[in-house]
């Protein structure tokens, strides 16, 4: 379970954290061995550790939120469904190649109603990251995916996507086998579903791997999360010819929930719990439960004309009065 | 890139503009560096007479040789806001811009003009790999959505001629939300009952394939074309093998059954003409 996980990975820039929080770990274990009552001192340190998290997290930088999103403990794309989904069947495979495990996926019911999920899967340790393919699906990951949208689309249920992807893989296999034209099938699934179609970015939104499953009426980001058309490395070794200069090209990209609501292309923001989304995956799982049935309960108002017509418009009017 | 392109031409072209280039300037192929008479090459569109390559041409030819006689008329494209992000790394984006809008006299990496091919109405969008690599921004995305209603309204196909090396990184999201908005506009076509022909040239890479470059009712490529979602350089690294002869050329997606056809030059556009005649049977039923 979630709560059971091991040892917390901390980032760089949490340093002073992990050291409050050591010390705290270190009172408590002398407090049961020596029977001394340091409840005070603890509470204190307590309050000096959400204070310095606080402080923290209130102005994370670009790069810092990048690290975030990509926290090995923050919640992977399973842990949504595990969380969110009740009588989940997975599906698998493309019906023509393979399954591709990095795209996770299947019939499910959200808050009792039925839905199709689909996600990215980065894997939450070594072996499941692996098996995943550490979330970069390859053309049969995106065809199973337009499948399932298609299949939602048949029977009238909507498709609730989480997307984590440093990006589409890039393998010789994967471009042999038309990586290109099964992400632009599945973008276009996502765009002419006659059911609607809820997307989160929940960690990382890695280009035309993530647009390929997030080109939805309602795209929910989570508050860390990062949503960029090239990774911040990859950017900087582009333009600054050093993929050092990521800090900076994380800067200039404008890839936070916040720059990419403010330019009017995701829709809603959800709130993470103090310290990021991987110090409280349960209840960063709940909350954006609450953000997808509320985005939800409007689009089922709408038929299947009304829906597509309304997605159409709100893309072709993206970034035409980008604002600066 | 040879010294004499890299070097001669941007003199020239600032000097005399570049249709008018002297008749014996000597060019060198990149591929199998034979060096041949600019005016020969010209008639030759661009197409090496002793190997076959196929160079990269201007916007401006890439529409002579579309259009039937070379006459066509270029549309204006929308205006999109410049620069959402206010980008900059070593440079200002918007500097980068204004150097490119100089160099190249267009706006952006996109033209759309109409006409007839094969005595057939048809729009036309070409892309400018001289114009910041292709990149795709918003007035890219905005100029494929134009294109597309100019078909829809004309009861024209739509022809794309793609060259670009992807999304345009200075406009970060803003130019990935083009891969969805540049496929809305393939609908456009595609539902008003119109071809929606792409073709792929040298080079065409990223977002720009991942998006409506792939999704073409007919998908034709130049001899020797790159295309390809990944670049060589990150595949390499990611895989650590040594890539195919002839991986992401146009004839390796033939073999792989990602297009219908690599399509000489010389061709194009009697091809293009078959095609459209073949596909709009309704169009010639209705006129009869």
């Amino acid at each position: 379970m979630l709560d059971a996980r091991p040892m917390r990975h901390f980032l760089e820039f949490e340093k002073p954290i992990a050291e409050l929080e050591g010390k705290i770990e270190e009172l408590r274990k002398m407090s049961e061995a020596d029977g001394l009552n340091i409840a005070d001192e603890i509470a204190k340190l307590t309050e000096k550790t959400d204070k310095q998290l606080r402080a923290t997290y209130a102005k994370l930088t670009p790069w810092q939120k990048t690290q975030v999103a990509r926290h090995p403990e923050r919640p992977k794309a399973g842990d949504y469904l595990r969380g969110l989904i009740t009588d989940y069947e997975p599906l698998a495979g493309d019906r023509a190649f393979a399954d591709d495990l990095a795209v996770i996926g299947g019939l499910g019911r959200f808050r009792g109603r039925s839905v199709v999920v689909l996600g990215t899967e980065k894997g939450n340790d070594t072996e499941s990251r692996v098996k995943h393919n550490f979330g970069m699906a390859k053309p049969e990951g995106y065809r199973k995916a337009r499948r399932l949208i298609e299949l939602a689309g048949r029977f009238g249920i909507p498709v609730l996507t989480f997307v984590d992807t440093s990006g589409a893989f890039p393998g010789i296999d994967a471009e042999a086998r038309g990586q290109a034209e099964a992400i632009a099938r599945s973008i276009e699934a996502c765009l002419e579903s006659p059911v609607p179609v809820i997307a989160t970015i929940i960690g990382e939104g890695g280009s035309g791997g993530a647009i390929a499953l997030a080109a939805g009426d309602a795209v929910l980001m989570l508050e860390h999360a990062i949503y960029s058309v090239i990774s911040p490395e990859g950017c900087a070794a582009i333009l600054w010819k050093d993929a050092a200069q990521a800090p900076m090209a994380a800067e200039a990209l404008k890839l936070t929930a916040e720059d990419l609501k403010r330019l009017e292309l995701i829709d809603t923001i959800v709130p993470e719990p103090l310290g990021g989304a991987h110090r409280d995956c349960d209840a960063t799982i709940a909350a954006v439960g609450d953000a997808i049935a509320a985005a939800l309960t409007p689009l089922l108002a709408l038929d299947a004309a009304a829906l597509k017509a309304a997605r159409r418009e709100k893309f072709l009017d993206m970034g035409r009065d980008a604002l600066t | 890139m040879s010294w004499l392109t890299e070097y001669v031409r941007p003199k020239i072209r600032t000097l005399l503009g570049r249709r008018d280039v002297p008749e014996n300037l000597w060019v060198q192929c990149p591929s199998c560096q034979q060096m041949m008479f600019h005016a020969e090459l010209e008639k030759a569109m661009k197409v090496c007479s002793s190997c076959g390559h196929h160079m990269r041409p201007s916007v401006a030819e890439r529409l002579r040789w579309t259009f039937d006689d070379g006459a066509f008329t270029r549309i204006e494209l929308p205006k999109v806001p410049a620069d959402p992000l206010r980008f900059r790394d070593s440079q200002r984006y918007t500097d980068r811009l204004k150097t490119a809008r100089d160099k190249n006299q267009s706006d952006d990496a996109l033209a759309v003009a109409h006409g007839s091919i094969g005595g057939q109405r048809a729009v036309a969008a070409v892309m400018d790999f001289d114009f910041m690599g292709g990149s795709m921004g918003a007035a890219v995305g905005e100029g494929i959505v134009a294109a597309a209603k100019l078909a829809v309204l004309q009861d024209a196909p739509l022809v794309v001629f793609t060259a670009s090396g992807g999304a345009r990184m200075q406009e970060g999201a803003v130019s990935l939300m083009q891969m969805p908005r540049t496929i809305i506009a393939t609908r456009l076509v595609k539902e008003a009952g119109l071809p929606f022909i792409v073709v792929l040239t040298d080079p065409t890479t990223g977002g720009v394939t991942a998006s409506f470059a792939m999704l073409g009712d007919i998908q034709i490529a130049e001899p020797g074309a790159l295309i390809g979602f990944a670049g060589a350089r990150v595949i390499e690294q990611t895989v650590r093998e040594k890539l195919p002869d002839g991986f992401q050329r146009a004839e390796y997606l033939h073999q792989h059954g990602i297009v219908d056809l690599v399509a000489k030059r010389g061709d194009l556009q009697a091809t293009l003409g078959r095609i459209i005649g073949l596909l709009r049977v309704k169009e010639l039923a209705q006129a009869a």
